[in-house]
């Protein structure tokens, strides 16, 4: 006997596929339909689009449930001078990195310094989606679905030793598959390799991640495959990109964009709405996707998780 | 037609026509889903990126009519001028619409702060008063030397413009760089016409 089931969905609720396919369109259209509609000073609550679609279900711990900017846009917007200076670059340009075979070199205090096979380094690691908020120092935002493990498996995995105070990582240097870091008209645009590092209790912090990929999935290469930093608290800058190097250390690491301008980018680089960047204001940020600004949030939103690390330190001094 | 009339009633209307095609092509480019993912970012700068280009077009005038000879360009100066400045309007009208929303004490707090918002405005402002007085009846009124003089100004406009958009960069960049080498250029024409006349009357047609 055919026992007939309701359908689950009924077809009045079926969205259309042409406006399936144009979602994206119709999600930037319609958030600026929402600034035409102006009057209505939506300053700090930023104008999320109309339509947006439920969060995902089962958000973890650390998850955002804000609205995650769209994959295109998280794989196609980026800062990776590597490849580039403009956003669109590191998409057009970072094909030329292999992710595979991928070597990471351990160094300096700790207990077995030696250079591992990255998949043989973190191959034991369960991975996992982290739907965090990402503010770059130029003033811009996106919420990424990340993926990945805690940078504290990997510290517990590598064993430092007690006299370890910070963590610093490098980008290759290759300029065969990184072709920005060839000598310019102007000279080097930075000064490779891309140097990063954290204090050990940052390191350790459960938000501190090392991600393999975005949205479920490992790569693409221009989000920093095979393997970058996330510290959501902080400045974008701060996530160093295509690790090649690991090394624990006493002294703080002197990062890059400290070297470049140490007057502008310091090493903490904690998102803070009330420390100025010398040439623009860090008080509001443009979501991407959103036509204007929405507030800062202190540590980007993440005070109650990291906070009191920072108890005895000025912040205003400790940019 | 005279070559005159030819120049007014076609030439000149066609130019004035064209030097508008760069907002119907970034309105087609923003439909038309060509704009990166930060689209406010792409207008703003566009926007700018015209207002310094029609400076640049303004000042090159009289090089380009002494090195061709070419001297009805003269007539197209004061338009060049005028786009720049509607340009500039476009471009601070975004900056304090869509990154401001008309917080005027947060615009007021931004510019004397930030250095490059410091150089854009003071571009900005110099601006206003030689559209204002780039009418005829304005020339009249000031006097020929003295209206040359005020408009000297467009000089520290084009300085401070440049410097706004190498400022912006977090490293030294192509764009705006080229912007630094025509504005030089365009000097060094007039530094060498004023300090070593027989070398540019060798490349001049007049």
């Amino acid at each position: 006997m055919l026992i007939k089931r309701p359908a689950d969905i009924k077809s009045s609720e079926i969205t259309d596929e042409k406006l399936y396919r144009n979602r994206r369109q119709f999600l930037k259209t319609a958030s600026w339909a929402t600034l035409a509609s102006a009057g209505a000073a939506v300053m700090g609550s930023g104008c999320t689009a109309p339509g947006t679609v439920a969060a995902a279900p089962q958000l973890g711990e650390f998850d955002t449930d804000e609205e995650i900017t769209p994959e295109d846009a998280v794989t196609g917007y980026n800062n990776f001078y590597e490849f580039g200076t403009a956003k669109e670059d590191p998409a057009r340009n970072a094909h030329t990195l292999r992710p595979r075979p991928w070597t990471v070199e351990v160094d300096g205090l700790v207990a077995n310094p030696a250079t591992y096979d990255l998949d043989d380094l973190i191959g034991g690691f369960a991975l996992e989606d982290r739907i965090y908020r990402m503010r770059c120092v130029e003033g811009w935002s996106m919420v990424i679905p990340w993926y990945g493990f805690p940078l504290a498996d990997l510290i517990n995995k590598l064993d430092p030793l007690p006299s370890a105070r910070y963590i610093r990582m490098e980008t290759l240097v290759d300029t065969e598959q990184m072709p920005g870091q060839r000598r310019g008209l102007f000279g080097y645009v930075l000064d490779w390799p891309y140097v990063e590092g954290l204090r050990m209790d940052e390191a350790m912090n459960p938000l501190t991640l090392m991600a393999v990929g975005v949205y479920g999935k490992e790569g693409p290469n221009q989000n920093g495959a095979p393997i970058r930093l996330v510290v959501p608290w902080k400045y974008g800058f701060k996530g160093v990109k295509s690790i090649v190097k690991i090394s624990f250390v006493e002294d703080q690491p002197f990062n890059t964009w400290q070297q470049q301008a140490s007057n502008e980018y310091g090493f903490y680089a904690n998102v803070n709405p009330n420390v100025d960047h010398p040439r623009w204001s860090q008080g509001r940020e443009r979501r991407i996707g959103e036509v204007l600004r929405r507030e800062t949030l202190m540590f980007n939103g993440y005070t109650e998780h990291v906070a009191q690390m920072y108890t005895d330190l000025d912040l205003r001094r400790n940019y | 037609m005279s070559r005159t009339r030819f120049l007014k009633w076609v030439v000149k209307p066609t130019v004035f026509l064209l030097c508008f095609l760069p907002l119907p092509l970034l309105a087609w480019n923003f439909f038309a889903g060509n704009l990166s993912f930060n689209p406010v970012e792409d207008i703003t700068h566009t926007t700018g990126r015209w207002a310094l280009r029609f400076l640049l077009a303004t000042l090159a005038i009289s090089p380009v009519r002494r090195i061709t000879g070419f001297k009805e360009l003269i007539r197209f100066r004061r338009m060049l001028g005028l786009f720049a400045f509607f340009y500039a309007v476009a471009h601070f009208t975004i900056y304090i619409w869509l990154d401001h929303f008309f917080d005027m004490v947060a615009v007021f707090a931004d510019i004397p702060e930030r250095p490059f918002i410091t150089a854009g405005f003071t571009a900005f402002v110099i601006m206003i008063p030689l559209a204002v007085t780039s009418t005829k009846k304005w020339i009249v009124r000031l006097g020929g030397r003295r209206w040359r003089l005020i408009h000297q100004l467009i000089y520290v406009s084009v300085i401070a413009g440049v410097l706004h958009y190498l400022w912006i960069g977090k490293v030294i960049e192509l764009a705006p760089a080229g912007y630094v080498g025509s504005f030089a250029i365009l000097m060094g024409f007039r530094l060498l016409a004023r300090f070593r006349p027989d070398l540019v009357a060798r490349i001049v047609r007049n």
